[in-house]
């Protein structure tokens, strides 16, 4: 049984300039210990589709139009205030892109971390301080004690990233949503922490969302990966699978413009034009009118996710009808 | 060099950290940069990597005279800029322009695309003020915006298009050297390569130099000819770029080039075996001789001793490091 359900997921803001879809029908689910990655664009929606399970968006402007998430038993999205609070930073734990502003700069480190637990588990002040002495070294923090008592300036950016998972996982929770957990960091400092994620990870058997911009991470860490395009899920596939076969436009020029695949001297695979303005309806594909391999039809029939195979969903209405094949797809950026 | 457009000699860029009440008290000397050689010749782009904090930034606005440098020597077109004052420096300014990252906090939220492209060629007499117009709209061009944008202010535009106005202010002045701190890490990657493509073909067309500061390994591998890594205020290794990024010499080198994560089905394997532990010194108080001794897997004990100088090892490619021989290319433990 997934750990994570959600179905046809609709979150839209509403805005004086008018009604931003920005998750639109969204549908996906998440095993135990898997790595579910999603990929896109700033806009595409792949953390707002986060944040509308945990009730993280300011309603309003944004509302839930439709959709459930069952998440053990419980539906998020009809879920009281109350259970929510319950299940948010217990079962289910979020780190965020910058700690610096995730961390409260006025409290000590060892009472950021032992609160979650004060507040889900049922422990003592002594208990929850041994806790979070356990935590802090779990993710590699030498002199556990001394950091306690320290705050978060006192730390690096790599450090402050260790103690705000340390401070996720303190609940043991079920599920991790990483937003961007390494964007901010050098690239050295971000394998470190990945690797942190992911041997945590195994310890405890919990699965993780891993939402990035950077198909490098995704990589590097995920089982399944989502694709987002302008509030849909345009490819879903293993890793595997994604990176040797992948079966839609925007993914594959998505990898195509990163230069890390190119030699010195030749110009970039570049995406024209620019994401649809999200205000107004789309009729058709959302990236038809950047794809370079976009016909008539595509701006007219709005395409769903389809199974090629059982590892392998894409919204691409052209390989869809097989009158574009993958060979293809790849031949044409191929760099 | 003779035919180098900028030399950049023993440069140091020292800040006295203070702290207590009014920040009366010193504290110590932050080497952001510690003796800096590197130079440039027409046409060439040069890429400055390395971890945050290593002094990249400092450099570059150094070298641009918006920090006053401690000791060393900046010579630009055979100028010695180093003892240059406000109204010298404002004179020979147009010949070396800077991109930053951020294309939001860099432009003027209350000027149109036009004022703000028009303000450098008044200021600096590039061109007749007749001939004004024509030339924004001939900048418009060369960076790719459409003319119809030329009274719309910055927040009508994307963020990729608020990289083009500021390069495009950028060129106004008819620069020899760009220097382009972290230029597309705001960006998004179909952005980020439209932005790339466009100041690689202004390089070549114009024969500008640049300078590029990133921290994104493979932006710097696509762009440059030749690339310098610094650690801790220092350049630990500098050549051309095809060698370093082949073969490199030093061991941070190595290790920042292991830590790229590649878009590949396979690349998994670069978070299993990590070369680099821990975060980088700090500045203030850097560790004996070679800087990046404790981090380093190949460290021996006289690593601890001296600051290793720059060592030849290749046609243009020095490393510094006193174990190059030893280490080699092998695999660290």
């Amino acid at each position: 049984m997934p750990l994570l359900e959600v179905d046809n997921l609709q979150t839209a803001f509403h805005t004086r300039d008018g009604i931003v879809r920005a998750v639109n029908g969204v549908s996906y689910a998440i095993e135990p210990g898997e790595t579910l990655g999603i990929v896109g664009e700033s806009g595409s929606g792949k953390s707002v589709s986060q944040y509308s399970l945990l009730g993280l968006l300011p309603t309003p402007p944004a509302k839930i139009e439709s959709g459930t998430a069952r998440f053990e038993g419980t539906d998020l999205l009809s879920a009281s205030p109350a259970e929510l609070r319950k299940i948010r930073g217990g079962r289910i734990a979020m780190i965020f892109q910058d700690p610096m502003t995730a961390l409260n700069p006025f409290m000590r480190v060892g009472k950021q971390l032992s609160e979650p637990l004060l507040l889900h588990g049922d422990v003592d002040n002594a208990t929850a301080r041994k806790e979070a002495i356990q935590a802090l070294s779990d993710v590699g923090i030498q002199d556990a004690e001394v950091a306690l008592n320290r705050f978060p300036h006192e730390f690096s950016g790599g450090m402050r990233q260790r103690i705000m998972i340390a401070m996720a996982l303190i609940t043991r929770p079920a599920l991790l949503i990483a937003d961007e957990p390494t964007t901010a960091l050098d690239v050295t400092v971000q394998a470190q922490i990945l690797s942190l994620i992911k041997k945590r990870q195994e310890e405890l058997g919990m699965a993780v969302v891993m939402i990035t911009h950077d198909l490098g991470v995704i990589a590097a860490t995920c089982d399944r990966v989502l694709v987002m395009y302008a509030g849909q899920v345009v490819e879903s596939a293993t890793r595997t699978e994604l990176f040797r076969q992948s079966a839609h436009p925007y993914t594959q020029a998505l990898m195509a413009s990163m230069p890390a695949l190119h030699h010195e001297g030749e110009a970039l695979y570049t995406i024209p034009g620019l994401p649809p303005d999200m205000t107004r309806p789309i009729p058709g594909c959302a990236f038809a009118p950047r794809c370079a391999h976009a016909e008539p039809a595509c701006q007219e029939t709005a395409p769903t996710l389809q199974a090629l195979s059982p590892e392998h969903g894409t919204a691409c209405l052209r390989i869809q009808s097989g009158s574009l094949t993958r060979e293809q797809l790849h031949a044409e950026t191929q760099v | 060099m003779n035919d180098s457009l900028l030399t950049v000699n023993d440069v140091k860029t020292h800040f006295q950290v203070k702290s207590g009440p009014f920040y009366k008290r010193q504290h110590g000397v932050l080497r952001a940069v510690d003796g800096v050689s590197l130079s440039l010749r027409e046409g060439e782009i040069l890429g400055l990597v390395g971890e945050s904090g290593c002094g990249k930034s400092t450099l570059a606005r150094t070298i641009m005279r918006l920090l006053p440098i401690t000791s060393g020597a900046v010579t630009f077109n055979g100028k010695d800029l180093t003892n240059y004052e406000r109204e010298a420096l404002r004179r020979v300014r147009p010949e070396f322009q800077m991109i930053f990252q951020d294309p939001y906090a860099s432009l003027n939220p209350r000027k149109t695309v036009y004022d703000t492209l028009a303000e450098p060629l008044l200021t600096h007499d590039i061109v007749p003020r007749s001939e004004v117009a024509t030339e924004v709209g001939r900048l418009m061009e060369t960076v790719g915006l459409a003319k119809r944008f030329v009274r719309k202010y910055p927040h009508e535009f994307s963020g990729g298009q608020r990289q083009r106005i500021a390069i495009a202010r950028a060129l106004a002045l008819r620069p020899r050297l760009i220097i382009a701190d972290e230029p597309v890490s705001a960006l998004d990657v179909s952005v980020q390569a439209q932005i790339l493509n466009l100041l690689r073909t202004l390089c070549k067309e114009e024969q500008l130099a640049m300078i590029l500061i990133s921290h994104d390994l493979g932006v710097v591998r696509h762009m440059v000819h030749r690339i310098a890594v610094m650690y801790l205020g220092k350049i630990v290794e500098q050549g051309p770029a095809s060698e370093v990024f082949e073969q490199p010499r030093h061991p941070y080198t190595r290790a920042l080039l292991a830590a790229i994560l590649r878009p590949t089905a396979d690349a998994a394997a670069t978070l299993t075996d990590l070369m680099l532990k821990g975060d980088p010194p700090s500045p203030v108080n850097p560790p004996s001789g070679c800087a990046f001794h404790p981090r380093c897997p190949w460290a021996a004990a006289e690593c601890a001793g001296e600051i290793p100088p720059l060592i030849a090892c290749g046609e243009g490619h020095e490393a510094a490091c006193i174990r190059l021989d030893a280490i080699g290319q092998t695999v660290p433990k």
